[in-house]
């Protein structure tokens, strides 16, 4: 039910993240939807690639600092408050979201959120039994 | 000012003892000292032992070069009292500043002691041309380092009206130079460019003040400093020279010739080595600065190495003074900074580092001098074990770093995370340190 995220550190300069996907470029690698966190000194890319193993190595090969990490995509009804009724149920649970994106979507009526919560896997529990409904991979990148 | 600077104060006389009389002072006070560590100090007694050495093998001055060198490793394997030749019921004073490791090193003082401090910074203030009717700003840090209380003792005894207003809080600082009639400051001279940048910016002129010398030290400067402070101040500056593991300031300190620094030798006996083959070099060359301490009761020092590069000046000065010279401090023989007048060595950093990260990661050490105050900023590379996806992660990270660095060394530090491979990486010893402090 999870997926896995390419988080990549990035140095805070020109070009810096030009490199990595050019490196995902040249692997044929293609990149669905991304986020960049930025600080004064560095930021952290977080990509949502199909083929995210090949992707981390071909990176670390590079010499690049690349790490997975777990988040889950979760379907949002396309249409005003559906989001924020996603939302409050996760808060009603107590659920926190470290942090979140949009992925962008070719499903019909609905709308896909990248989340990523700390303990994935019992946040997936929890989701599930608040009937939230969580998109797996395959229909992701069909 | 002129008849400041022409008054004599008696504390100075030894500074113009001819120099046969000096020398005949420091074989006494050396025969003695010799003595005393060997009778107290069990690493003294034991090295001096390993070369079958014993206190009557001193007859001359010259003799001095049969000792063995001590280093500033000795103060940390017998850290905190080992080196003591004094019971500690005759101890008055202790300071301690950084060490190569988490430890300080510790120092010591005995009323005897206390005395020669204050004698030898009197002397120092009166080759500045202060007297006792001088207002002075002491802005060295008053504590543990021995540069606040050092510089505060000899004020005192000299007579001037000092203000103990410590470091920090420019301010402050410049409230009361201006209000008070200072007419004297002693701090680091980096903090005295920044004194003087802050106080323009505040539309006060330093030249249209009382204020007329500055003595200056506890880290490295240059005579384009110099000419900076003079010009921009209207003042006189001095470079003085000292470390805590011989007395603190008080070891030399430049006249009005500004020629060198004038060592204590009565009081501390300067030779100058090469730092590889460890040959006592002649006056006039190049080497390092090894200093004997010939009168301290609590912690006797014998022929320290000290670490910095000097000559001892050859001539006499026109001041006078029958004191031999060393040349401003330019460069060091090891890896040791001097930030701020604190000592900080990369292994410290290291230390650190591994403490919180387990291995030793790429790093460098940059310095900078931004408004007269030296920074210091620590770029770590970012491994995969400690990257996390989270900025809240990272800065977690970034602080642990930043706060073990400054438990060791005892300043802030800016620690930044940078990506892999940014460091460049050389063959062999690595050059930890980036020193783009402008000292112009």
């Amino acid at each position: 039910m999870k997926l896995s995220q390419l988080s990549l550190f990035i140095q805070n300069q020109p070009g810096a993240i030009a490199e990595p996907c050019r490196i995902l470029a040249e692997n044929n690698i293609n990149i669905y939807t991304m986020t960049l966190a930025e600080t004064n000194d560095y930021g952290v890319l977080r990509l949502i690639v199909k083929e995210w193993q090949k992707a981390r190595d071909v990176l670390a090969k590079a010499g690049f600092t690349a790490n997975l990490t777990d988040v889950v995509a979760v379907k949002v009804p396309n249409q005003p408050g559906g989001l924020a009724e996603v939302l409050e149920k996760m808060g009603k649970i107590g659920i926190n979201v470290v942090y979140m994106y949009a992925f962008v979507s070719n499903l019909q009526d609905a709308a896909v959120i990248i989340f990523r919560f700390d303990k994935t896997e019992e946040v997936i529990k929890q989701l599930t039994e608040a009937s939230i409904s969580i998109v797996n991979a395959e229909t992701l990148f069909s | 000012m002129n008849n400041h600077s022409t008054a004599f104060n008696p504390a100075s006389a030894m500074d113009f003892l001819p120099r046969e009389q000096l020398e005949k002072v420091q074989l006494e006070r050396l025969q003695a000292i010799v003595k005393r560590a060997y009778d107290n100090v069990a690493l003294f007694r034991k090295r001096m032992e390993e070369r079958n050495l014993s206190p009557s093998d001193i007859k001359s001055l010259k003799d001095i070069s049969k000792l063995p060198f001590s280093v500033k490793a000795d103060l940390r394997d017998t850290y905190p009292y080992g080196l003591f030749a004094s019971p500690l019921k005759d101890i008055v004073r202790l300071h301690a500043s950084s060490g190569t490791t988490g430890k300080p090193i510790v120092v010591a003082y005995t009323k005897e002691d206390m005395q020669v401090w204050t004698s030898v910074m009197v002397r120092t203030f009166a080759a500045a041309g202060l007297s006792n009717s001088d207002i002075v700003q002491n802005a060295f840090g008053y504590g543990l380092f021995t540069g606040g209380l050092g510089a505060h003792g000899g004020l005192e005894a000299l007579g001037a009206a000092v203000i103990p207003i410590s470091g920090g809080n420019t301010e402050r600082q410049i409230m009361v130079l201006k209000d008070f009639g200072v007419t004297g400051i002693c701090c680091t001279p980096s903090y005295f460019i920044h004194l003087l940048d802050k106080a323009e910016e505040a539309g006060i002129s330093m030249k249209e003040l009382p204020l007329k010398v500055g003595v200056f030290g506890a880290e490295p400067w240059t005579d384009a400093m110099r000419k900076r402070i003079e010009l921009d101040a209207g003042i006189k500056a001095f470079d003085i020279y000292g470390l805590s593991e011989i007395i603190g300031p008080g070891v030399a300190t430049e006249c009005h010739a500004h020629s060198g620094l004038h060592v204590f030798e009565d009081h501390f006996y300067p030779e100058i080595i090469n730092p590889e083959t460890c040959e006592v070099l002649p006056d006039g060359e190049e080497g390092e600065l090894v200093l004997s301490t010939l009168s301290k009761q609590a912690m006797p020092m014998l022929r320290y190495r000290t670490r910095d590069i000097t000559v001892i000046e050859k001539g006499e000065c026109p001041c006078g003074r029958t004191i031999r010279r060393i040349r401003r401090i330019s460069r060091r023989s090891d890896d040791m900074i001097i930030i701020r007048g604190v000592n900080v060595f990369p292994s410290q950093i290291e230390t650190a580092l591994l403490a919180v990260e387990g291995t030793l990661p790429h790093y460098n050490i940059i310095l900078t001098r931004e408004q007269g105050l030296d920074n210091i900023e620590v770029d770590v590379e970012v491994t995969e074990e400690l990257f996390s996806d989270k900025i809240s992660g990272l800065e977690e990270l970034r602080k642990k770093l930043s706060s073990a660095i400054e438990h060791i060394i005892g300043i802030r530090v800016k620690v930044k995370l940078v990506a892999p491979r940014t460091i460049p990486r050389s063959e062999g010893k690595a050059k930890r340190v980036i020193d783009k402090r402008n000292m112009e």
